[in-house]
């Protein structure tokens, strides 16, 4: 009789363990763990694993499951992955996202199946724009802010001319509209680049061009491999010295160890803007970078940080809900506050889901440890908001 | 096209015209030819990197009649391995010396394991199985050197800038990279005319049965030739990963498909045809990338210019293939006996 009971028991543990493991809360975290691009995915990855070390892996009191997936640097992938996570019933969550055009091709499918969507990087205008969504929210930066930042920092230091150079797709459009909103001299000329499958590598054409245009200084937005070849054939040609390089999303934590194992000696001291950086204080931030560091050996990058946000971010939203997955308002309430201690420390949420936030100057230099790396030099905007903003139909 | 100086005279003779800023009409004249003296330099050397890749695969398809599509996973591992020996010895020329041979071995190890059995059978199963290969190198280099690529410190006689007389700068690697390839051209050039084993190869690439059956070996002829296409498209990685900086996973597969271009402009099976074809496809591209937008400022406005120039001059080596295969479907150097 005790026997039948206990094995009764038994079996009814049994059967509840696997609804108890439904009751997890599941995120998608779509990102490029193959390709050269690789470098960035593993960033983020590895600043979401460490996310969920300081968390506990859990949320709301529930145990968190992230489901990586991998893109490919292909908008097509992209969207296939995306759908696999937005159909799947036991996930609330979809994060990640590097690039815009694989953001544009994916956002819908997970929107349209009742997704919460959180941005890690990719700052596509169209989102911060007429396709703002509810349930869309950005733990990055919309493309034109950063380069916004940078037209200002060429008109502080008296530049009155640059020539342009940026990949052919969605951010490198928005990055040049963006230095050309706020930089007041002359723009002499821009080049347009291959990017994606067969990206153009080899520059010397454009800065033979840049060269002969007479320019002060060359503004680029290369990100990943594409930043080494381009930085390197600028002190080939002989430029360096000659002319200043501006950078956007170049030289960060993902490419300075190699462009510092190349010796390319000409970034040390080129600047940059962005609204975070390794030595911004605040504890958040000083936890996250020295565990960074102590477990991955190197600085994370601003992908790391933001993609370290996005499961804060989410960890802030599940606590306010106590881990109901089913309440989505309760949910986007609490997201839309940004109640969390983020690394880039404060900031809000403007009507579009985008962060309204701080952008600096940062500049290369060697740490104390003698490895190349961001710090920071001025605050370029206090409390910025995107310009698309206004475009967005929500209040 | 050649002729900037008139081209800019047009376009200030309009007062609406585009604003070329700091570019005044006096001193237009010698800038513009530096510079376009420059871009030609550019395209040379881009033309000639892309018969390194070319001579290679134009012997594999036209004496083997092989579809090779791995044939950029061959330059990406040269690459690799050239820089690895260079990051272990910190010798440029032991790099150049052991890894070069080193990736001969390789091509010829691929040959004799996976594409011997190829020969037989249609296109169609070649391309299949070397875009298998291209699969397998690429996890291959993910898993043995990790996502992030390999950084390339050069010497630093290689890393500096050659000046030219009229003030053209161009970067020593450049100039290396143009005359390795013109002192391969010239060896691949003797040896196919001058030589035994020229001799042979000629033998098999115009009539393989036969050589075959007058006690030509082939198949150790195809492993040799296999080899060598391998060695120059290492060479050719390991070259250009003298001007980006790092050799990088997939850097085979952005370059591939020019080179197919330049195969089927200079007639499959050709050298003499992929060193023409290499050199007009390098300088088209370059300078289409170079003056297009300047050119259809001309016709159109700065904003519709800015934005067609790109796209068009990525595809104008593709229009020209197209041009090129309307008048000669055979490509401008087809090999007279098939």
């Amino acid at each position: 009789m005790l026997k039948k009971r206990l094995l009764g028991l038994t079996a009814a543990s049994v059967f509840v363990a696997p609804a108890m493991a439904a009751e997890k809360i599941r995120i998608g975290f779509v990102t490029t763990l193959t390709t050269p691009a690789a470098v960035i995915g593993i960033d983020m990855k590895q600043s979401v694993e460490l996310a969920l070390e300081h968390i506990g892996n859990k949320m709301g009191g529930k145990e968190v499951e992230v489901v990586f997936e991998d893109d490919g640097f292909n908008p097509k992938t992209g969207r296939t992955k995306s759908e696999k996570l937005a159909k799947d019933p036991s996930i609330t969550f979809v994060a990640g996202y590097i690039w815009s055009h694989v953001l544009l091709a994916s956002k819908k499918v997970v929107l349209d199946n009742n997704k919460f969507l959180i941005i890690s990087n990719a700052g596509a205008s169209a989102v911060a724009g007429k396709e703002c969504n509810k349930n869309m929210f950005s733990t990055s930066w919309q493309n034109d802010q950063t380069p916004m930042a940078m037209g200002e920092v060429l008109n502080q230091r008296g530049v009155k001319s640059i020539y342009i150079m940026s990949p052919n797709y969605a951010a490198g459009k928005n990055m040049v509209t963006g230095v050309e909103r706020t930089f007041k001299g002359k723009v002499l000329g821009k080049d347009l680049t291959k990017w994606g499958k067969g990206m153009q590598l080899d520059f010397s054409a454009e800065l033979a061009k840049a060269k002969a245009s007479g320019a002060e200084a060359l503004f680029v937005f290369y990100p990943g491999k594409a930043g080494g070849a381009l930085i390197k054939q600028f002190q080939q040609a002989g430029l360096r010295g000659k002319m200043d390089l501006y950078t956007v999303f170049t030289v960060d934590s993902v490419s300075l160890p190699n462009l510092q194992k190349a010796k390319l000696e000409g970034v040390l001291g080129s600047y940059n803007t962005m609204f975070w950086s390794p030595d911004l204080d605040n504890p958040a931030n000083k936890r996250f970078v020295a565990d960074y560091k102590k477990k991955y050996g190197r600085y994370p990058a601003h992908y790391g940080a933001q993609s370290y946000d996005s499961i804060m971010l989410i960890k802030s939203a599940m606590d306010a809900v106590n881990g109901d997955v089913k309440d989505m308002d309760g949910i986007r309430a609490a997201l839309k506050k940004a109640n969390y201690a983020s690394v880039r420390g404060p900031y809000t949420y403007g009507n579009n889901n985008m962060p309204i936030q701080n952008f600096y100057l940062r500049q290369v230099v060697k740490d104390a440890d003698g490895n190349w790396a961001n710090k920071i030099i001025a605050t370029v905007y206090k409390d910025h908001q995107d310009p698309y903003a206004k475009e967005c139909p929500m209040k | 096209m050649l002729r900037p100086r008139s081209l800019l005279h047009r376009i200030h003779a309009d007062p609406s015209g585009p604003d070329l800023g700091a570019n005044l009409p006096g001193r237009v004249g010698p800038m513009q030819w530096v510079l376009f003296v420059t871009q030609f330099l550019n395209g040379l050397q881009f033309g000639i990197l892309l018969f390194l890749l070319a001579a290679g695969l134009t012997l594999v398809f036209g004496i083997m009649d092989l579809v090779n599509l791995a044939h950029g996973s061959l330059y990406m591992i040269g690459a690799f391995i050239c820089v690895s020996i260079i990051q272990a010895t910190g010798s440029f020329a032991a790099g150049l010396l052991i890894g070069v041979p080193l990736t001969f071995l390789i091509g010829a190890l691929v040959e004799i394991i996976a594409l011997r059995t190829l020969y037989a059978r249609n296109h169609l199963d070649q391309v299949l199985a070397t875009f298998g290969l291209i699969l397998f190198f690429d996890t291959f280099a993910h898993l043995v050197w990790g996502p992030e690529g390999l950084s390339l410190q050069l010497p630093e006689i290689l890393d500096g800038s050659i000046t030219l007389p009229g003030d053209i700068v161009v970067p020593a690697i450049r100039v290396t990279i143009i005359a390795a390839g013109l002192a391969v051209a010239a060896g691949l050039y003797f040896l196919v005319s001058r030589t035994k084993l020229g001799m042979l190869i000629r033998a098999g690439a115009s009539n393989r049965t036969m050589a075959g059956s007058l006690g030509v070996d082939i198949k150790l002829l195809f492993t040799m030739v296999f080899g060598l296409g391998a060695a120059m498209a290492g060479l050719a990685g390991l070259l250009m990963t003298g001007t980006t900086s790092e050799a990088s996973i997939g850097m085979g597969n952005d370059i591939i498909i020019q080179t197919f271009v330049v195969i089927v402009i200079g007639g499959i099976g050709s050298i003499r045809g992929a060193f023409v074809a290499a050199i007009i496809v390098g300088l088209v591209d370059t300078l289409g990338r170079s003056y297009l937008d300047q050119f259809l400022k001309l016709f159109f406005t700065q904003q519709n210019a800015e934005t067609a120039a790109p796209a068009l001059s990525a595809m104008l080596i593709y229009i020209f293939m197209a041009a090129v295969l309307a008048l000669k479907p055979q490509g401008l150097f087809p090999p007279k006996t098939r």
